[in-house]
């Protein structure tokens, strides 16, 4: 077995009921790589997340995380290898930010212990990245959504695990606050971590990741090195739209372009 | 960091101590006949010592008003209001939804069904306990139900769990207008016995509520943590090491078996554990390993204060249930438009 495989799933199925959301997907995900997951809505990309974070059961399949299938795991020991953003976030009593972010060292503190110094330390160095040590005394509900995603964000940066993955976690913020995330998801890569991203921006797909995993109907399509994956024949195959893929002279990647039409 | 907060914290929870000793004293004095302050600590320290040259002088009735008529309705109405204070504070932290409370599972209707039928039957096979067991029965068998119809796919949702439990009160509340209508002359029994009463307190159910509240503590404060994660949802508090529907179903359980008894043993009393949470909350904050101490100390200040007025100052005694309502409905209007208002808290 490969030493760097981070993930491996074999012939993994999830129904909800007796609705397929996801058939035999098969993937192996190495350790050190910026992963997209990329396509339409309800394809079941979030429902993927949940499995490979564990907060759901594969109905049949084996998910393999470091060469042990993942149910051997307990939430704790899973907890400090992978760290989620979710997309919706929402929190019935007020935290303040601060609060929200230490409680990414929830598995690293003992049941009845309190946070240690490098706990403090840890939520101090995410709050800062993320630019929000001035918001750490403010109540989570006053803040705008944006503030919010940019809270989980160090929530899950705090967590200081190994493995990222984000669902659609920057569709709330504006260009300035998304770049400064994937970039920080980027700089994580090289030191080593992996990332596995939800996305929905093609262009950020195509300027950020090394891999992309095409979704679709539950199956993955196409999955593979973002340059020779991601060409007009897959995006029309994907998501049923014209599109141009081309080299960008300014950014120096690949980048998207669709045909508009005003036809309906 | 931390210091402010925690201090007045700690200085909260001493006050409240404080207060809840006072407020047991006070209201074992007060009644048909006022009993001093020494006399009562006489009275306890020849009990507990089992010395009764340290009560002589005082009275041959005092010494029994004291232990075998007030004191077990004081510790009842006390235990039972700390008991229903916890039980909010748990189901508001699980069920996502501040407006929860003891009863929103339709447990209390479910108790209420049990104790209507033991009394419309005239069951006394159990002796005294068979309104008690009837009424924790229908209230676990409720839960039960409730929780059936709210589980998908292995899953609880905390949407579902309020809906099952509106619908199930609903029609366990029809039932119990069926027995009443039924009923003819238990009518009134039935009746005063959904009004709540700690008229027929004894040190046994004392020590069963005492036993329930201890318990349902000990396990709350033990997830008192995974509590405060789960309020940013199922997939946020899974991902950072909860076992949420592991954590969710103990708790659930936790909180119902004490609203059972309480309930069993006392009949229905309403708003505590509504309000007592939301009060405190605006005092300690979200974090119910702060919330869970000081709303039982103000569950009991505020249940045992309710029942001293009815029992010793009212010219007529009114069902605690009643009075509970009575106070705790307008206040409860007062924390929801100031809410509305979009003030820090929710």
């Amino acid at each position: 077995m490969n030493k760097t495989t981070l993930f491996k799933t074999d012939g993994v199925s999830f129904t909800y009921d007796v609705t397929p959301v996801l058939q035999d997907i098969n993937l192996n995900l190495q350790v050190g790589k910026f992963y997209g997951i990329v396509g339409p809505n309800g394809c079941g990309k979030t429902t993927l997340l949940d499995l490979l974070i564990g907060s759901r059961s594969a109905a049949s399949g084996n998910i393999l995380l470091r060469d042990k299938p993942i149910q051997t795991y307990n939430r704790r020991s899973l907890a400090r290898i992978l760290a989620l953003v979710p997309q919706e976030f929402d929190t019935g009593f007020g935290f303040t930010v601060e609060e929200i972010v230490l409680m990414g060292r929830h598995p690293y503190i003992e049941r009845f212990g309190s946070p240690s110094p490098a706990d403090w330390d840890a939520v101090e160095k995410a709050m800062s990245l993320i630019g929000i040590t001035e918001l750490r005394k403010r109540y989570i509900n006053t803040l705008s959504g944006g503030q919010k995603q940019r809270t989980i964000v160090a929530r899950a940066l705090a967590q200081n695990t190994s493995v990222l993955l984000f669902d659609e976690a920057t569709s709330s913020l504006d260009i300035k606050y998304t770049l400064h995330i994937f970039n920080i998801g980027r700089q994580l890569v090289q030191e080593g971590k992996t990332v596995i991203a939800v996305i929905h921006n093609l262009n950020l797909a195509a300027a950020y990741c090394d891999d992309i995993i095409f979704m679709k109907d539950g199956t993955i399509q196409l999955a593979g090195p973002t340059a020779e994956t991601l060409t007009p024949k897959t995006i029309a195959d994907i998501f049923d739209v014209e599109a141009n893929v081309t080299q960008d002279p300014f950014n120096h990647s690949l980048q998207v372009s669709f045909q508009y039409s005003t036809e309906i | 960091m931390k210091t402010l907060s925690e201090k007045k914290f700690i200085l909260l929870t001493a006050t409240l101590l404080v207060l809840c000793f006072l407020s047991i004293i006070i209201s074992t004095g007060m009644g048909y006949i006022s009993i001093t302050a020494t006399d009562i600590f006489r009275v306890l320290a020849a009990k507990i010592s089992g010395n009764p040259d340290l009560q002589s002088g005082i009275e041959s009735t005092i010494p029994y008003v004291i232990m075998d008529v007030r004191l077990p309705r004081i510790l009842t109405a006390s235990l039972v209001g700390a008991g229903l204070a916890i039980s909010g504070v748990i189901y508001q932290g699980i069920l996502l939804n501040p407006l929860a409370d003891p009863y929103t599972l339709g447990i209390s209707s479910g108790a209420a069904f049990g104790a209507s039928i033991a009394l419309l039957a005239n069951l006394s096979m159990l002796g005294q306990f068979s309104i008690p067991v009837f009424a924790f029965t229908g209230a676990i068998i409720t839960l039960m139900v409730v929780m059936y119809l709210s589980t998908f796919n292995g899953q609880i949702s905390a949407n579902t769990l309020i809906l099952s439990g509106v619908i199930v009160g609903a029609i366990l509340s029809a039932g119990i207008s069926f027995l009443k209508y039924i009923a003819d002359e238990q009518v009134a029994v039935i009746i005063f016995w959904l009004m709540g009463s700690f008229v027929s307190a004894t040190w046994k159910g004392v020590m069963l509520v005492g036993l329930a509240l201890i318990f349902g503590m000990i396990v709350t404060l033990f997830y008192g943590r995974d509590l405060n994660i789960m309020s940013l949802g199922r997939r946020s508090s899974d991902a950072l090491g909860v076992e949420t529907a592991k954590v969710r179903i103990i708790l659930l359980l936790t909180a119902s078996m004490v609203t059972a008894i309480c309930v069993a043993v006392t009949g229905i009393i309403g708003f505590i554990g509504l309000i007592i949470p939301h009060l405190m909350r605006f005092f300690v904050g979200p974090d119910n390993r702060k919330l869970l101490p000081v709303s039982a100390l103000a569950g009991a200040i505020l249940l045992l204060a309710a029942d001293t007025v009815t029992r010793a100052i009212l010219p007529v005694e009114v069902p605690i249930g009643v009075l509970t309502a009575l106070i705790g409905g307008p206040f409860f209007c007062v924390i929801f438009r100031k809410k509305q208002r979009g003030s820090s808290y929710e």
